[in-house]
């Protein structure tokens, strides 16, 4: 058995990200409950209401409520935290765009489960998926430790003057939030010294440099102004492994943009997000025992899409399996395509399959994973294919 | 050529770090209506003045001498607020002609 660390500690991934938040100590949170997102808030009013930390704790009306008050309280110059999931994060989708145009670094932990219909509250990634194209940069975690890993590392990517983009930091419902682990965090002093003082970028309550911010732009601004975002977004890929270095030096932990896993001599490589990357692991563990050249990634940063990192993967390889947990009904999984166009940067493209697997939280196990490597070895696979389902 | 902006002009997000600016964009290429004033029935109370949500209704030693068309959308803000009825909201063809 391996012996923990002294400081060790069993904990959920709601607490995880909350113990977090409790470390940074923001100036305002502001949120509404939904599960499997709840714990987030629950534990972090706790903290409120104890005297642990000295947030502004807002009990808002709605998710729309709440993003709309943590943009403006942002925007104002606070260090601002919330979170939500699915239905929460769809009614909060009128605001997305608008966060992140105004170029506010606000954090948003997002505890993914399926958008409803039909109402189902398991875990897929349809709720982020939904909101991957409103400019704000996505993080993702492969179990309880990366929530809490990346809810640190999150105010320091989207806080950098050349990013200024919010961040979400996804963490798989129930699969992550509700399922206790052995994590090992940072020292208090430590998190609060790595992550720093909120620096923001023309304060609202500057009032010795008045400022106008959200104006209207016409036609003449609007499209320049969607060009800033793409070269912040751009600029956030290098912050990112920055940050992800400086974390490592704290931590001992080493993040990448594209997380790889026995990918350099493979054949077939599988593309896949948050905790089913672990499951994957294991089935390529017990693949490869069996002699199979097999290897899984994880886009760690969804947001920036880390084209060059996965280009440079994808080199070389006979197959890339991409799995897609949400679906864009009527075409193929939202990350399908995204691939697809990493792999043109090459000369040679590989073969491309699509897979799509566990949505509303049906549960998909190693040797469901390895029957997916095995589908494309032996031929069987399709273009798209539906993981589990009976034709 | 596309006629946009360019983007190294620009503060990040757009935002507006020069107070006051918006003097110099002239709201008042958009409206279909008009104020006119008759100075005669105009009794210098000055209601319009402070009505008109564009700072438009020019005043000189505490008198009305006019309205300033370059910020003028033609609400009829003005209009509907003078106590002696003397500003009339006209068609902007009509004036024109």
């Amino acid at each position: 058995m391996m012996k923990p660390k002294h400081n060790d500690i069993a904990i959920n991934g709601d607490s995880a990200v909350a113990l977090a938040w409790k470390q940074i100590n923001p100036d305002v949170c502001a949120a509404y409950p939904i599960t499997p997102q709840t714990i987030i808030v629950e534990k972090f009013a706790e903290y409120v209401a104890n005297g642990e930390v000295d947030t502004e704790f807002v009990c808002v009306e709605s998710e729309h409520s709440a993003l709309t008050l943590c943009t403006t309280s942002c925007s104002a110059g606070a260090r601002t935290f919330t979170a939500t999931a699915s239905q929460g994060l769809a009614y909060m989708w009128e605001m997305l765009p608008i966060t992140s145009s105004m170029r506010v670094p606000l954090i948003m932990a997002v505890a993914n489960r399926t958008v409803s219909g039909p109402i189902n509250i398991n875990n897929d990634h349809g709720d982020v998926m939904s909101a991957r194209d409103t400019g704000w940069l996505s993080l993702f975690a492969e179990n309880v430790q990366q929530a809490y890993d990346m809810a640190i590392i999150a105010p320091k990517i989207t806080e950098n003057h050349d990013v200024q983009l919010p961040c979400l930091v996804n963490l798989d419902g129930f699969i992550l939030t509700h399922a206790i682990e052995r994590m090992t965090p940072i020292d208090t002093q430590a998190v609060k010294k790595f992550v720093g003082e909120f620096e923001p970028l023309y304060p609202l309550l500057d009032t010795d440099h008045p400022v106008s911010h959200n104006l209207m732009d016409g036609p003449l601004f609007y499209f320049p102004h969607k060009y800033q975002m793409v070269l912040a977004m751009e600029k956030a890929k290098k912050v990112a492994q920055d940050v992800f270095d400086e974390f490592a030096k704290i931590s001992g932990r080493q993040y990448h943009l594209v997380e790889e896993y026995m990918c350099e001599d493979a054949d077939c490589i599988a593309v896949v997000l948050g905790s089913s990357f672990g499951t994957m692991k294991e089935a390529v563990d017990q693949l490869r025992r069996e002699g199979m050249k097999v290897g899984v990634a994880m886009p760690r940063v969804y947001r920036p899409w880390p084209v060059e990192d996965l280009a440079k993967l994808m080199k070389g390889k006979k197959a890339v399996i991409v799995m897609d947990r949400h679906l864009s009904v009527g075409s193929y999984g939202p990350m399908f395509p995204e691939v697809c166009a990493a792999a043109l940067e090459n000369k040679e493209v590989p073969e491309m399959y699509n897979y799509i697997y566990g949505l509303g939280g049906a549960d998909t196990m190693v040797s469901d994973f390895m029957s997916v490597y095995k589908d494309v070895k032996d031929g069987r696979a399709k273009r798209v294919n539906y993981l589990g389902v009976s034709e | 050529m596309v006629n946009i902006a360019n983007y190294k002009d620009m503060v990040v997000g757009d935002r507006v770090i020069r107070p006051g600016c918006s003097e110099e964009f002239n709201t008042g290429d958009w409206r279909s209506m008009l104020p006119v004033i008759d100075l005669d029935k105009c009794i210098d109370c000055l209601t319009c003045w402070i009505y008109c949500p564009d700072d438009c209704i020019v005043i000189e030693d505490d008198r009305v001498v006019g309205i300033k068309m370059s910020h003028c959308k033609g609400c009829g803000i003005c209009a509907n607020s003078c106590p002696k009825k003397a500003i009339t909201m006209t068609f902007e063809q009509e004036e024109s002609q």
